[in-house]
């Protein structure tokens, strides 16, 4: 018996890529849970920042700080040419809009014609360098020895910035929530005729919802890239869904319930995954070892469903704040 | 009874549609709302008088909303231009509306049920600058202005007897008192003019007389009212002016005496018994002489006497006829 998975388990608290899912999902509470805007496509936006990012800092040699701030711009610029046409319509229509332009942006950079900036199919690798070039940690392996908790400088590096970027997140949408913009914002989740007979204009307080809510989406998507290669194909539909579905683990219009339901869903994965194979290695689950992938995506699924009929305001939301029961 | 608005201070011309005011606050020109084949609002020339109470009625149909949702910006006319205090609003969004002074309420009454009473009231404030996405990160730049507006919706709260309410989620409240909040939110802006669609709809009688206060305050802090209404004693108690539409056209305007007894809005909307007052007891009377049902009137007559009013003598009628008789709608609310 290894008891090893625990350990991995316990590693997902502050793996990078679950900093880059809570990341990306506070972007998406922005839009979903604050503003009511149906953004099916957040996958979208991390691609965009994540290709901005590795396309400036990889093929063009940008600094470090440039390629941050292509990110943030090619997100700004993909939410504005989504919700110029699409946020003075019903929501329904952004939903739709925003599903197909992810899967346009996934499609598009894997054609052979980009993929001399691109890396077509290939994607691009090596989108750290500069990002690990400022690495101010000393080098060496530190952590929990004797265990798996143990990371290199670079890797150390990337979870501090990761999940410092979390943090500053959380920060952002609890002042920006508390206020009253936040109060407009809500309002407009509610009622946006409402608001406009109020003397608020509603067009523009959702292009700021779905920019904000899309620059984290892109920052995710940068976060996401620094510890591994870019490719394409991480950026589909299915991405988008399990954002959603650490939306509604941690609870739709909450300030940490993104934080929280990714770690939630990370952790349930790897441990699941860990007990599985254990079972299947004790002879006790039918299985094999190829088959615990998708069945841990089952178990999730289940605890979704179970989630969504017994606690449907996620973890930390408020039954009031609740829009589809 | 509330102080009307003398005829003579709203206009010195023959009364009829489409008349010149002395001071309109809002003048509507050949405003028209086409929605394929059919004509909601085809209005040739209206204007609001400032400082009064205006209804607008009419039948189902006859396009009050869709000319309210005009003037406020929420729908586009095919043709027309009208202007809000001197100043075109052709084209303008509902948002700027709002802001230039001119706040509405809806049919279906819109208050954020997600949100508290007191979050609702504080929405409907103007010049926040916490609203700025920039601004509102920095708490000490908007939290002087956020206590003024607190402190005004609680005045508001107060007037409206929600104040015990104001940490309750708008979900909370009655149809009723959802109203009453929509109405004390669209106040919050300081507008020059309310428009109310359908204030009474839903509204519990008791409630009634305290709204219809609330509206008569509204004209004596000195705001232009204007609003659409079925109820007929609310238009009687407190307009000052009445504009009839019927088929998307203003058929017929003025004092709500003469209005109520032209006999073209009488046909269209009103019935015979318009302005007969069914709250009370003579009221209900007059009505039943009229009707064929003596059930009907022997049981009116029954209350009357009970409560001392004289009841006209009549001939009996055969009381086989109460029984096959229909018995009309109007005789209860």
């Amino acid at each position: 018996m290894n008891g090893n998975f625990i350990w991995l388990a316990i590693g997902q608290i502050f793996d990078p890529t679950v900093a880059a899912y809570a990341l990306a999902t506070i972007g998406l509470v922005i839009h979903f849970g604050f503003t009511g805007l149906l953004n099916f496509g957040q996958a979208g936006f991390m691609a965009v920042g994540g290709y901005c990012f590795a396309i400036t800092s990889v093929i063009y040699d940008w600094p470090l700080w440039g390629s941050f701030l292509a990110a943030i711009a090619g997100a700004t610029v993909f939410a504005l040419i989504l919700g110029i046409p699409t946020l003075r319509l019903r929501a329904d229509y952004l939903s739709i809009v925003t599903i197909a332009a992810a899967e346009i942006i996934r499609l598009s950079v894997k054609t052979p014609e980009f993929s001399e900036v691109t890396g077509g199919s290939e994607g691009i690798n090596g989108a750290a360098k500069a990002f690990n070039a400022i690495n101010p940690l000393p080098e060496g392996r530190f952590g929990i020895m004797g265990t798996p908790l143990v990371y290199n400088q670079d890797q150390w590096w990337i979870r501090i910035v990761g999940w410092g970027l979390v943090a500053l997140a959380c920060l952002l949408v609890f002042l920006l929530m508390r206020s009253p913009w936040g109060r407009v914002i809500m309002g407009i989740r509610e009622d946006e005729d409402a608001v406009r007979s109020l003397g608020k204009n509603v067009f523009s307080y959702k292009i700021q919802a779905l920019i904000l809510g899309g620059v984290l989406g892109g920052l995710a998507g940068v976060v996401f890239i620094l510890p591994r290669s870019l490719q394409p194909d991480n950026y589909g539909t299915q991405l988008t869904f399990f954002l959603y579905t650490i939306m509604l683990l941690g609870g739709a219009a909450t300030v940490f319930g993104p934080v929280v339901g990714s770690i939630i869903f990370w952790v349930t994965l790897s441990l699941t995954d860990g007990l599985l194979s254990l079972g299947i290695e004790a002879g006790v689950l039918p299985l094999t070892t190829t088959q615990t992938g998708p069945i841990r995506f089952i178990i999730v699924g289940v605890a979704l469903m179970l989630l969504v009929i017994f606690r449907p305001q996620g973890i930390f939301g408020k039954k009031k704040d609740l829009h589809f029961a | 009874m509330p102080e009307k608005t003398l005829v003579s201070d709203i206009t010195d011309d023959v009364i009829v549609p489409g008349v010149k005011k002395k001071d309109p606050i809002v003048v509507a020109h050949a405003v028209s709302r086409r929605f394929g084949g059919l004509t909601a609002v085809d209005v040739a020339h209206l204007e609001i008088p400032r400082g009064s109470i205006t209804a607008l009625i009419g039948p189902n149909g006859a396009g009050k909303t869709t000319f309210f949702n005009l003037l406020t910006g929420f729908d586009k006319p095919n043709t027309g231009n009208w202007t809000f205090k001197g100043k075109s609003l052709a084209g303008v969004p509902a948002f700027k509306v709002s802001r230039m002074g001119m706040v509405r309420t809806f049919q279906l009454t819109k208050a954020l049920s997600g949100m508290t009473v007191l979050e609702n009231m504080r929405l409907g404030a103007t010049k926040q600058g916490g609203e700025n996405i920039f601004v509102s990160l920095f708490k000490p730049l908007w939290k002087a202005k956020e206590d003024e507006i607190t402190e005004r919706a609680m005045q508001l709260l107060a007037k409206f007897k929600l104040d015990t309410k104001k940490d309750d989620y708008a979900s909370s409240l009655s149809g009723g008192q959802k109203k009453l909040l929509e109405m004390a939110r669209a106040l919050m802006s300081s507008p020059e003019l309310v428009m109310l669609d359908e204030p009474m709809a839903g509204v519990n009688p008791a409630l009634t007389q305290s709204l219809l206060g609330h509206i008569v305050n509204l004209k004596d802090e000195g705001m232009t009212v204007l609003f659409v209404e079925h109820d007929m004693h609310m238009v009687n108690t407190i307009a000052d002016w009445v504009v009839v539409m019927a088929e998307g056209k203003v058929v017929a305007e003025g004092p709500p005496s003469t209005v109520m007894s032209d006999p073209a809005v009488i046909d269209a909307y009103l019935g015979a018994h318009h302005a007969t007052d069914l709250g009370t007891i003579e009221g209900q009377l007059e009505v039943a002489e009229d009707m064929e049902s003596d059930l009907v009137r022997s049981e009116v007559e029954h209350d009357a006497e009970a409560a001392g009013i004289a009841v006209p003598s009549h001939e009996p009628s055969p009381s086989t006829d109460a029984a096959s008789t229909p018995v009309d709608g109007e005789e209860k609310k």
